[in-house]
């Protein structure tokens, strides 16, 4: 399966192994976020460059880390692009960067950037990793803008903030509440391993 | 200024209406791989409780008595995560040296805290909503509590769940994650008791 061509690479983060289906990782500081398509944008976003800048530098100092202290390196490495993504935020647009509060933080403890560092770049050149980290990243936006899509349209009958059903349309406040969350993400990954099954058997 | 709230509301609020899991997502994780299993669930459960007092305590000096007063807020999330390093690395020694059987239960668990969301995620929003010490420790150790309560209800309900009759698709972590739902619609019904943002 571990094809390390950049298309292999591509389909296998997009699809065969996606960071969110196969993986169930990194859903900590995200699915927060979530009711809300211009907030997921900007916190996918910034997942996919922290990921890529993050296995591009792991990849690069790979040979001067220690082994022992690895993790700490590369924690404090994922924390430096976090702060970069937060100063941006803030000053550019700082609405977006109140609304999202800690999650911004939280990028740093999301389990998907860790294991991508740990699994891909460790053992591979800078440029594949970094490519490896911009498309699991987008894997794992992929997913959430479709969460965030039917949680914003359910919920507040909008879409980037655009009304797009009618008046008439009651609203589930259920959508916008922690809950629907669980129940997307549950049904999202349904619809996937029960599409990969069909092609397992096949 | 720190928020007027008294603790005990912020104690039970911690627990129960705003559970650091179920309606702030943190620590999902490891939530769905230990709580698989009972015992791991407990071992856990303890840890996370007795890390996240710790460490919102220390964060919670360090922030104010170190990084404001050298107007190095921009750093705090390294600065956080250091603190949470270093304290998981020393707590572990110490329970080592201390007591075997305490290292049995929770040694095993404490490398994989370090990188917990809950335990950072508490350390933020003590930051961010200005809690004083006393509120920031009630606040680390009322969350903890609560993770530890949702994480020992989920693999209690995981022992029947997994053995049930599910659609193949569903298997593992999707009925997992619908059961968490279901957990989190209850967790809400306690809203109405009392809120802290």
């Amino acid at each position: 399966m571990q094809n390390n061509s950049y298309m292999g690479i591509l389909k296998n983060n997009l699809w065969h192994n996606n960071a969110i289906f196969i993986q169930i990782l990194g859903i900590c500081s995200t699915l927060a976020v979530t009711n809300n398509l211009i907030n997921t944008s900007i916190m996918t976003i910034g997942v996919v460059l922290v990921m890529g800048f993050t296995n591009l530098t792991v990849s690069a100092l790979k040979s001067f880390m220690p082994r022992k202290v690895r993790m700490i390196v590369q924690t404090l490495i994922i924390s430096f692009y976090v702060i970069i993504v937060d100063i941006i935020l803030r000053a550019y647009i700082p609405d977006v960067s109140r609304a999202l509060g800690p999650y911004v933080g939280l990028i740093i403890t999301n389990c998907i950037i860790m294991g991508r560092a740990e699994a891909f770049a460790q053992s591979n050149k800078p440029l594949i990793s970094f490519w490896d980290g911009i498309t699991s990243g987008t894997g794992y936006m992929l997913v959430l803008l479709a969460i965030a899509f039917f949680r914003e349209l359910l919920g507040f009958g909008t879409l980037f903030g655009f009304k797009i059903l009618p008046e008439s349309f009651t609203s589930w406040t259920i959508m916008v509440m922690p809950p629907s969350a669980f129940f997307m993400l549950a049904i999202f990954i349904w619809i996937a391993k029960s599409i990969m099954v069909k092609g397992e058997n096949k | 200024m720190a928020p007027d709230i008294s603790p005990f509301v912020l104690f039970f609020a911690s627990i129960f209406t705003s559970n650091i899991l179920l309606s702030n997502f943190l620590g999902m994780c490891s939530f769905i791989s230990v709580s698989k299993d009972y015992k791991s669930s407990n071992g856990l459960g303890m840890a996370v409780t007795f890390v996240v007092t710790i460490t919102t305590a220390l964060n919670w000096i360090v922030y104010n008595y170190i990084l404001i007063p050298f107007e190095l807020e921009y750093l705090r999330y390294i600065v956080f995560i250091i603190v949470i390093a270093a304290t998981v690395q020393v707590l572990e020694m110490l329970i080592e040296r201390v007591s075997t059987n305490l290292y049995m239960a929770l040694g095993i668990f404490l490398p994989l805290i370090t990188v917990n969301c809950a335990i950072l995620g508490v350390a933020l929003f003590m930051q961010l909503r200005n809690y004083s010490f006393i509120q920031s420790v009630i606040y680390g150790l009322g969350s903890g509590l609560g993770w530890w309560l949702a994480i020992m209800a989920l693999s209690a309900i995981r022992q029947k769940v997994d053995k049930a009759p599910v659609p193949t698709g569903l298997k593992g972590p999707g009925i997992t994650l619908i059961t968490i739902g279901f957990m989190a619609m209850a967790f809400i019904g306690f809203a109405g008791m009392l809120s802290v943002q």
